[in-house]
């Protein structure tokens, strides 16, 4: 009688536990699957920024500033005399 | 009867039907069951096995990198200067292409190249299920061919590496290959570390090679480590334009110059010309690829005098005032001559560094055992390799007093008979700044090398004295002053070696250190081959200059504060006196500039 009753226990526990392993893995992929897209996201931020950084670095570039500077907005470099010396 | 009879067989006949009958059938229905299995296997395995295979390889978990970028280089202030940015590789599989014949002159359209060209490509690589058709393409181009949806053609990312600085950093930077693997420069030395380690997952994919679901991760990718460069991005340009200038200028065939931060031997600047864009290396010669500044050695001509000059001061054999006969200009030196530009007379220690008298050099060196001569030029470095972390940094040459001839130690007292890298210069340049420790020069913001004491700081402040009239009135690189600094330095000027003798072609250089009395920059500026009918050839003339426009810019740009104010105030109230004199017009244009306020506490 005993017998019978821990058999019928064992068998509704691998069942509970196959269903448990199947729930997990279910789990697992669902959220390495959420884990994927988010590091994608990520990646995709990552690389929109370091594109943006190009394209700043690539407006800021020294040469092209220069070039700005001394023809479209005219400046230039202040002559020895134009500078006053302050002391303390 | 019957029942009676029956009776006793009737347990008989059932004991026979269930035993016998019963086993047989369930053998016999067992062994059907396991004949369909093996018929089944057979037909999986025999029959049908190439259809089988190949549906299975294409539901097949398979396991993929995953693409990792290169960590970015900036300048010392966070500036980006190499910057990896995705672009798409679009690739085909050859045997899915050559199974649509038809669609190839519409895939060879949008790739932009002759359908025969694209045949044959493929048809060399029929064997394979791999074959790059565009590599490196702006991601929206790879989008507009993978639009035309012919099967076989996929994409994928890959990092390009851009550097926005172009040409000025070319050199200090290098360049990657194709496959993102440093070749040149700083991408090869810290290749390593700039290097990322691709990851590893396990998809799904199907039958096109679309990614159905992401099963596991294998191995997550390492991004590649930013690195920081002592370079400042500012003060670079500013070299590298003074230097084009320079180049436009004086004709001359190549140039280099090295700034170096002199407390921590950090590289603040480092250009040469020609240069290259690294944006498109395929196109540039690959002598323009070389960092001279590293990797060519140069005589260093008079710029070797002052370290003469403190090997004698440590030896105690000369006194900065101890007179020295020039006369008459020139004096024997084997089957030739060591003369001077002109005859200096008598002249003191400084007055040798000042006038740059190579017979006065060489009457010091005269003093000096050839042993002790050698060893003090050791310590500043020369001859031997500088440990900058450079790839392919030269370490010049430097003969050891075994092999000298009897007018050797003459000769290299003047800087000629040894080489060295325009680096090893500025290097030097900064021991006899900074009280005489010798800090091996780095390229990576923050590392500071161990010092090595040269020599004693009194006497690395005593040359640094004498080094200070070079650029005053009365020296010979005047053009090298800046208002408001006292400059510390001595021009160059060496004759090319070629085939056994010196050429009539000449190598202008400019060494110097600013300012004297609290030090930040050692800058050395050396230009090859000027056209001597157009600035002349001398340091003074060619390289001095531009020492002057990237220092004054430099002070200014690390906001150093000037140490010879009073020269400053001077020139100032000669400009004011100049000014008063013009019209009054002119007085009201400039008034801003000299606002009362201002002028006052400058006259305090």
């Amino acid at each position: 009688m005993s017998g019978r009753v821990l058999l019928a226990l064992l068998v509704v526990a691998n069942v509970l536990t196959a269903i448990g392993v199947v729930f997990a893995r279910h789990e697992h992929r669902q959220l390495f699957i959420a884990l994927s897209s988010l590091e994608k996201a990520r990646d995709e931020l990552n690389i929109e920024f370091g594109r943006l950084q190009l394209e700043q670095a690539t407006w800021a570039e020294s040469n092209r500033i220069d070039q700005v500077a001394r023809e479209r907005l005219g400046m230039k470099f202040p002559e020895a005399g134009d500078i006053v010396v302050v002391r303390e | 009867m019957a029942r009676v009879t029956s009776k006793p067989g009737k347990p008989r006949n059932r004991a026979q039907f269930n035993l016998r009958g019963r086993l047989w059938l369930v053998v016999g229905t067992l062994g059907l069951c396991s004949l369909a299995l093996v018929g089944r296997a057979v037909d999986l395995q025999i029959v049908d096995n190439a259809f089988y295979r190949e549906q299975g390889n294409e539901r097949f978990l398979r396991e993929i990198a995953i693409p990792t970028s290169r960590g970015m280089i900036t300048d010392r202030n966070g500036e980006p200067l190499a910057v990896s940015s995705p672009v798409e590789s679009v690739w085909g599989n050859p045997q899915e292409l050559l199974k649509a014949p038809d669609r190839l002159p519409e895939l060879a359209q949008a790739l932009d190249v002759p359908v025969e060209q694209l045949t044959l490509k493929l048809g060399q690589k029929s064997d394979k299920e791999f074959v790059y058709l565009k590599r490196r393409i702006n991601p929206d181009e790879a989008q507009a061919i993978l639009a035309h949806k012919i099967p076989g053609v996929f994409s994928q990312r890959e990092f390009r590496r851009f550097y926005p600085q172009g040409e000025a950093l070319a050199h200090v930077l290098g360049f990657t290959n194709i496959d993102d693997r440093g070749q040149e420069g700083v991408e090869l030395a810290f290749d390593e570390w700039l290097r990322g380690t691709p990851g590893a997952k396990k998809v799904i994919r199907d039958r096109r090679g679309r990614i159905v679901e992401n099963v596991d991760l294998v191995r997550a990718a390492q991004p590649g480590k930013d690195l920081t460069l002592s370079i400042d991005r500012r003060i670079q340009y500013l070299t590298y334009r003074e230097l084009k200038r320079t180049l436009l200028e004086t004709g001359a065939s190549s140039a280099s110059a090295v700034v170096l931060d002199i407390h921590t031997g950090e590289v603040l600047a480092m250009a040469n010309l020609p240069s290259f864009n690294p944006n498109a290396v395929d196109g540039s010669l690959r002598d323009a690829h070389r960092n001279r500044a590293v990797t060519d050695v140069v005589e260093p001509g008079s710029t070797m005098k002052p370290i003469t000059v403190a090997a004698a001061l440590t030896a105690g054999v000369v006194t900065p005032s101890t007179l020295i006969d020039t006369n008459p200009g020139w004096m024997p030196n084997g089957r030739y001559r060591t003369t001077d530009t002109t005859n200096h007379g008598v002249l003191t220690v400084t007055g040798v560094i000042t006038k740059s008298s190579n017979v006065g050099a060489a009457k010091i060196a005269q003093r000096l055992q050839p042993q002790e001569f050698y060893d003090f030029i050791r310590r500043f470095g020369y001859g031997s390799p500088p440990h900058s972390g450079f790839p392919g940094e030269s370490s010049g040459v430097l003969p050891s007093p075994a092999r000298w001839s009897g007018t050797t130690k003459q000769t290299i007292s003047y800087g000629y008979g040894l080489s060295t890298t325009p680096l090893q210069i500025a290097e030097a340049y900064a021991a006899l700044a900074n009280g005489g420790h010798l800090i091996a020069p780095t390229f990576v913001k923050g590392q500071r090398n161990e010092p090595s004491q040269a020599i004693d700081p009194k006497i690395a402040h005593e040359v640094m004295k004498m080094m200070q009239t070079v650029t005053e009135p009365g020296g010979t690189a005047t053009t090298a002053a800046i208002l408001g600094y006292h400059v510390a330095g001595k021009t160059g000027t060496a004759r090319k070696a070629s085939g056994g003798s010196y050429a009539r072609r000449y190598i202008s250089i400019f060494a110097g250190v600013v300012p004297v009395d609290n030090p930040r920059f050692s800058m050395v500026v050396v230009v090859n081959e000027p056209d001597p009918s157009r600035k002349g050839y001398y340091g003074g003339s060619v390289s001095g200059p531009v020492f002057h426009n990237v220092m004054e810019g430099a002070l200014r740009l690390m906001d150093v504060p000037p140490d010879d104010i009073d020269t400053w105030l001077a020139a100032q109230a000669a400009a004011e006196a100049k000014q008063a004199g013009k019209p009054v017009a002119a007085v009201h244009a400039a008034a801003p500039a000299a606002d009362p306020s201002a002028q006052e506490d400058a006259l305090q």
